[in-house]
């Protein structure tokens, strides 16, 4: 050859189609953990966490699949946690159906912000989506039917389809496991995807997938929408497990945590996300005697993480064992 | 004969700077038309014109008879006019086959079907096998476009873009920064996929395009300053002086 480039070393192109059989093991895996593990730590933490991991899952689609960075993902997954409160408590609807209720506000609000954020690029773009986010924020803390510093609280926790109680932690818990789990699937087949393909090609090199014939401009607004609507289901979810919507969940703050979250663990990889998303929730919990410090030690953490795994814990490890995860 | 492409006074304002100015150019179907010019001149521009990436301040642009000045690139290139990018164009972390893919997939639909699986797509690997074969590069098939060397890399290009199967192609300096065994093979590329195709290219190097182009267009300081045959703009004294002047002093 007469021009060699110098190329770094990654991890190769999964050729096979289909879910590669690694995957298929961890995913068993992790099923298997989560069946039993309300029985061994307090399922309510549990439940927060496979929230998270749902909200970081969705968010990696839009950054690490899509090339999106937002900074305002607190206003789909709080957004959607009022309006599932709301619908279980003022209108008295099921779980299954405040949830999607949720979900489905998200997505509107995701399509309406994400249409508009797409006509600008990388930092302004995330400052498009700061600003709508805020927006959302002054509504939650201003409307008459979120509650302002108060949110709504005691939302009813109420019965399955009708029929099945989730007063109880445990059965509530299956409903979680089962929203979540199934949530983080429904992403990895968006990933893996016809869809998918051409979304990791706008990623890679927008001017040629122009030049290709394709609308990227759509094919942005429709990721941003589904990333809406899945951090949505993990916010109003979050709503059903705490009976709370509260200000936390629309404030930028938690806009920047599923960033840390997402490039903890590692961006662009399925399991990073649900890693990051664990680790900080445990933190946060175990900390919590700390006060004010958990947020330092977080900071040093960050720091650390970014400084000695650029490409997040997954990232390496992926990069470590050649096979993408 | 009959033209694919032309351009009537195309004309590039950049805040009072004339980068192309009044520029009437039409290409043949069914040739290879070269347009050349010293660094600076304006190609570049009179190209991302042509392809919609830039919109023209003043003038037309039509193809195959359709008014396409206000169209946007994605749709030029639904109309069968697919460019190339000076620096190679390939989606580096997707496989050569993949990379062939994506175009097939976005001729044929489906590819806002996020909720199906991508095993879908294996329908097109024959297909794609095919185009890849074309260009060589059957020995990489499963290889990582970023790890491909260079030349390949426009090779791999070319695959992609003749998976549309375009009637014209645009392409923008094929041969820069490549090697002499490269540019012999990519030359003999062009010219077998220039058999049924109208070809536009943008060319840095007079050498490489005298016996591969039908015509060339020379251009200087975005003006149109000959056109012809090799024969008679490599004798034209204003292209020599263009040339020699530009690149010695």
């Amino acid at each position: 050859m007469a021009m060699a480039e110098k190329t770094t070393a990654t991890v190769p192109v999964s050729q096979t189609a289909g879910m590669p059989r690694l995957h298929k093991i961890i995913f068993a895996v992790l099923l298997a953990v989560l069946l039993v593990l309300p029985f061994f730590v307090y399922p309510v933490f549990a439940m927060k966490v496979m929230c998270f991991a749902l909200f970081a899952a969705a968010f990696n689609l839009l950054l690490g699949f899509g090339g999106l960075l937002s900074f305002g993902h607190a206003a789909y997954f709080g957004g959607a946690s009022y309006v599932a409160a709301h619908a279980a408590k003022v209108w008295g609807l099921t779980p299954e159906l405040s949830v999607l209720c949720g979900a489905a506000a998200a997505g509107v609000l995701g399509f309406a912000i994400g249409s508009l954020a797409i006509r600008r690029q990388g930092i302004y773009f995330a400052m498009v989506t700061l600003a709508f986010a805020q927006m959302v924020y002054f509504v939650a803390l201003q409307a008459e039917f979120t509650g302002g510093e108060d949110g709504i609280q005691s939302v009813p926790r109420g019965d399955l389809f009708g029929v099945i109680s989730l007063q109880n932690n445990i059965a509530l818990y299956f409903f979680v496991l089962a929203v979540t789990f199934g949530g983080i699937l429904f992403l990895y087949r968006i990933v893996h995807s016809p869809f998918g393909q051409v979304l990791k090609a706008i990623r890679e090199n927008e001017p040629r997938a122009v030049s290709l014939g394709y609308d990227v401009n759509r094919y942005k607004i429709i990721v941003f929408t589904l990333s809406a609507t899945m951090a949505g289901v993990a916010g109003a979810t979050k709503s059903q497990v705490f009976q709370l919507a509260s200000l936390t969940d629309v404030h930028w703050s938690m806009s920047g945590e599923v960033v840390l979250m997402t490039l903890l663990g590692g961006m662009g990889t399925i399991f990073g996300p649900l890693l990051g998303a664990g680790i900080i929730v445990t933190m946060q919990n175990y900390l919590a005697t700390f006060g004010a410090w958990v947020t330092i030690i977080q900071g040093v953490i960050f720091v650390i993480g970014v400084l000695a795994f650029r490409e997040g814990i997954i990232g390496v490890l992926s990069r470590w064992l050649k096979k993408p995860l | 004969m009959t033209v694919a492409l032309e351009a009537k006074g195309l004309t590039k304002e950049f805040k009072g700077f004339v980068a192309v100015k009044d520029v009437d150019l039409s290409v043949e179907k069914g040739t290879i038309h070269a347009l050349i010019g010293p660094n600076g001149a304006g190609k570049t521009t009179c190209f991302n014109l042509l392809t919609k990436f830039l919109q023209p301040t003043r003038g037309t642009i039509t193809y195959e008879g359709r008014d396409i000045t206000r169209m946007k690139p994605a749709e030029i290139a639904r109309l069968g006019m697919v460019r190339s990018f000076q620096i190679s164009a390939i989606f580096p972390d997707l496989s050569v086959l993949q990379n062939v893919r994506v175009a097939l997939q976005r001729a044929r639909g489906e590819s806002y079907d996020f909720w199906r699986s991508e095993k879908l797509l294996s329908k097109f690997d024959e297909e794609a096998r095919g185009y890849i074969d074309e260009v060589g590069l059957s020995d990489f098939t499963s290889e990582r476009a970023a790890a491909l060397p260079y030349g390949r890399k426009r090779a791999l290009e070319i695959a992609t873009t003749l998976a549309l199967s375009p009637d014209m192609l645009l392409l923008d300096e094929p041969m820069a920064g490549m090697g002499r065994e490269d540019v012999d093979r990519i030359a003999k590329l062009i010219r077998r996929i220039a058999k049924n195709r109208t070809v536009l290219m943008v060319e840095h190097n007079l050498s490489v395009v005298a016996d591969l182009s039908d015509r060339i267009t020379v251009l200087a300081r975005g003006e149109i300053l000959a056109e012809g045959s090799y024969e008679e703009i490599s004798k034209a004294p204003e292209v020599i002086e263009a040339y020699i002047g530009a690149s010695h002093d």
